[in-house]
């Protein structure tokens, strides 16, 4: 059982990734527009070259 | 005003305050003096897919001076990044040449909306306490599994160092909201709720201390977790409406034109005076209650009066503020500005009619009345059972009267209504109407007699010529070539309706508030006023055309709105009683209840007589839905049950109404009715769901066989049933 001393803290650090992800996503207003940026992933506008 | 007010209150809706918005109050005037940011925002109505944001992103970042253009689908709008020389008057022909239009807001009035502070607190602390859950379960599935001694006290430990910190940060609008019901008295839906997660968190605590076998901090973060799920889901519902309201309030901006010795001036309304002259331009609307002075037109009274003939104006002629100008320039003396004016004395009958009105009860508020003691009384009650029934073991007594909230505690109540909420509102926001009261849908429900308004309601207030085919061709080309140089509104029914190619006409002049007259082949030929034109008025909507010394009269009927004839007959087909009150003369309206197939129908209505008329009906135990537009209707609206305005309408009858058709067509009001049966029976099976796993679950707890894998079961899988009842909608 000495290996849960390792998968707990590791666990819980993965989830806390996640969660600060989510800080980031949340702090950089990318929840704003949930629908525009679900129709803004099929545009072909830049998918033959960078945004310049 | 009231939807500013809203912001900082939370809970108040826009529509708290439909008189308010009648008279555009001080707070808005002065933001509106305030020199305007760089920053344009602009309302896009018609955008709704991905093609549509590149189209009008890449035009308007092609406009010189513009750095970047951003659209916002959600909200259908989009914010432009743009030198100050770039205004946005100059966008929106751009626009309007893309195919798409777009409507100038105030960045000023919108700030609030676009910061949603309130929505990103609830959704990182429902970010958190997802997080936290699912932790936390994981080692509770441990435990629950067989994890034995120094295992399970190290699990429950971890358990407590997430459970405790996520409590207490994702906890506190509960704790909030519970505190601030208990200090006026109250039991609200979340002193219970608060109550459970404290009890349950503090309970855990000690057992883990004592080495206890059972640990509820799973139940606790779970609770928090979807009471926040619910309580987001309501806000952003409520948020959606609010800016969306807010973007139709920002359409009209309260200016007029003061003429102060000859000199113009652009001024709030707020600035003008008796005495003061304003000049309002053809196709302006009346900012005051004034007496013409000079020049001559004719005034659009439709949105005051429901009349759908305009009246001459001329030197002399009364004015009243919220009338269109048509034809020519007219000077207007003011005779009453602000406090006096008609548009006061309307919002005054507003306000009176929103006093009157009784404040709905929405079924959850009816249901937490009910839920709250009855869950107190509960717990208290084990909890003495148990201390009698166990000689005094306190830890076991409040181990099982914690066990009752827990299960007992609203989670999928707290689900319930607000999922079907969202799942209702948002289908008919796609449908093209807007929700801006939660509880309108309910009531909407229980509607059992609809009133409809006439002028722009049933109709668009836009004319038709009715007997083209009748009219010899000369005269028809003949008029076509006149109506071509005028922009009253039959002119311009006239130009486009006839496809013949029209007459070659020179020296063609209008002669404001008579018609338009020209020159053929030497002879005079004229448009307009029967009076003027030589012609015997009829008694109906009708311009008059004079060629080679003879008239004839070419008739005209108010085009009906689309989808008004579909949506009748799905109101009739429903068993709803309809009215069609109008303030126009009995003829035209007489005329189009017939079309229609409406039965019951009055003409020449005051406003005053409209809330009359809807009282009485309310009086006899009805429940009215009242649909119109114009300013005669605001406090019929305001007093009805339930009310809807289309998106053309005035200011103050959105505001005055709980539910916005944004659209043209009408056939959605139909399918709104049909989705608010539908929602209203979602909730209360909803309720009915909740309450089967009580009946269930509580005796359990009661008797002390409640476990923590029984309490998450119960809670986790009574949560997602609602939330997949509210997705059944159709």
């Amino acid at each position: 059982m000495e290996i849960l001393t390792i998968l707990i803290p590791v666990s819980l650090l993965l989830g806390g990734i996640g969660l600060l992800a989510f800080f980031w996503a949340l702090k950089t207003k990318q929840f704003e527009d949930p629908q525009g940026d679900a129709a803004r992933i099929l545009k072909t506008d830049y998918d033959d070259h960078p945004k310049p | 005003m009231a939807l500013a007010d809203g912001y900082d209150a939370g809970h108040v809706s826009p529509s708290a305050c439909p008189a308010c918005a009648v008279a555009p109050s001080a707070e808005r005037l002065a933001e509106l003096s305030r020199p305007v940011s760089a920053r344009l925002m602009l309302s896009l109505p018609t955008a709704h897919c991905a093609a549509c944001m590149s189209t009008v992103e890449n035009g308007l970042q092609a406009v010189p001076g513009v750095q970047s253009a951003r659209v916002n689908l959600t909200l259908r709008r989009v914010s432009v990044d743009a030198d100050p020389e770039v205004t946005a008057e100059s966008l929106i022909p751009i626009l309007a040449g893309l195919g798409y239009e777009a409507h100038e807001l105030d960045p000023g009035l919108l700030s609030a909306t676009e910061t949603d502070k309130q929505g990103r607190e609830l959704l990182m602390r429902l970010g958190v306490a997802g997080f936290a859950m699912m932790n936390v379960m994981l080692l509770s599935v441990a435990v629950w599994s067989g994890a034995g001694d120094a295992t399970r006290d190290l699990f429950h430990w971890i358990s407590a160092a997430i459970a405790l910190p996520t409590v207490v940060f994702a906890g506190q609008p509960f704790f909030k909201s519970a505190w601030a019901s208990l200090r006026v008295g109250r039991l609200g839906m979340d002193v219970p709720i608060s109550l459970a997660i404290i009890l349950a968190s503090s309970i855990s605590l000690f057992e883990t201390f004592n080495s206890g076998h059972h640990a509820y901090f799973d139940a606790a973060v779970m609770l928090v977790f979807f009471l926040l799920a619910g309580r987001y889901l309501d806000h952003r519902t409520r948020a959606v409406a609010r800016s969306a309201a807010e973007e139709l309030a920002a359409l009209e901006v309260p200016r007029a034109i003061r003429v102060v010795d000859g000199v113009e001036e652009t001024v709030t309304i707020s600035a003008l005076a008796v005495g003061d002259t304003v000049r309002v331009r053809p196709g302006g609307r009346m900012p005051v209650d004034g007496e013409v002075i000079s020049g001559m037109s004719e005034v659009d009274r439709s949105l005051l009066t429901g009349e759908s003939l305009p009246a001459v104006a001329g030197p002399g002629t009364m004015v009243a503020a919220g009338e269109i100008n048509l034809t020519g320039p007219l000077m207007v003396r003011v005779i009453a500005a602000g406090r006096d004016s008609s548009l006061h004395r309307m919002a005054d009958l507003v306000a009176v009619a929103e006093s009157t009105k009784t404040k709905y009860t929405s079924l959850a508020e009816r249901a937490a009345r009910a839920y709250s003691p009855l869950v107190h009384l509960l717990s208290f009650g084990a909890f003495g059972y148990w201390m009698w029934a166990t000689g005094g073991d306190l830890r076991y007594a409040i181990n099982i009267s914690a066990a009752v909230l827990i299960i007992t505690c609203p989670c999928a109540l707290g689900l319930a209504v607000p999922a079907v909420v969202t799942a209702a509102s948002g289908k008919l926001f796609r449908k093209g109407l807007l929700i801006k009261d939660g509880t309108a849908l309910e009531r909407l429900a229980e509607v059992d007699y609809v009133v409809f308004d006439k002028t722009g309601t049933l109709t668009l207030g836009t004319p038709t010529p009715t007997n083209l085919d009748m009219l010899p061709q000369d005269a028809l080309a003949v008029a076509a070539g006149l109506a071509a140089g005028s922009s009253h509104p039959l002119a311009v029914a006239l130009t486009r309706a006839v496809t013949g190619q029209p007459a070659p006409l020179t020296d063609l002049r209008e002669v404001p508030g008579y018609g338009i007259e020209a020159r053929l082949n030497g002879e005079t030929v004229r448009l307009g006023r029967a009076e003027w034109v030589g012609a015997a008025p009829a008694d109906e909507t009708a311009t008059y055309v004079l060629v080679a010394g003879e008239t004839h009269a070419i008739k005209f009927a108010d085009k009906l709105r689309p989808g008004a004839e579909t949506a009748v007959a799905a109101m009739k087909a429903a068993g709803l009683r309809l009215m069609l009150l109008s303030g126009d003369a009995s003829a035209p309206v007489a005329d189009l209840a017939t079309r229609l197939g409406i039965t019951e129908f009055a003409a020449g209505k005051l406003p005053a007589e409209k809330v009359a008329q809807v009282r009485a009906l309310q009086d006899q135990g009805h429940k009215v839905l009242m649909i119109g537009d114009g300013l005669n209707d605001t406090a019929a609206l305001a007093q009805a049950y339930v009310s809807i305005s289309p998106a053309s309408a005035l200011d103050a009858a959105r505001t005055a109404s709980d539910i916005v058709l944004l659209g043209q067509d009408m056939a959605p009001v139909a399918d709104a009715l049909r989705i608010a049966k539908q929602s209203t029976r979602r909730i209360r099976e909803n309720f009915g769901l909740s309450a089967a796993y009580n009946v269930v679950a509580v005796p359990l707890a009661l008797m002390g066989l409640a476990t923590p894998l029984l309490a998450a079961l119960a809670m986790s899988v009574s949560s997602i049933t609602v939330s997949l009842n509210a997705l059944r909608l159709r």
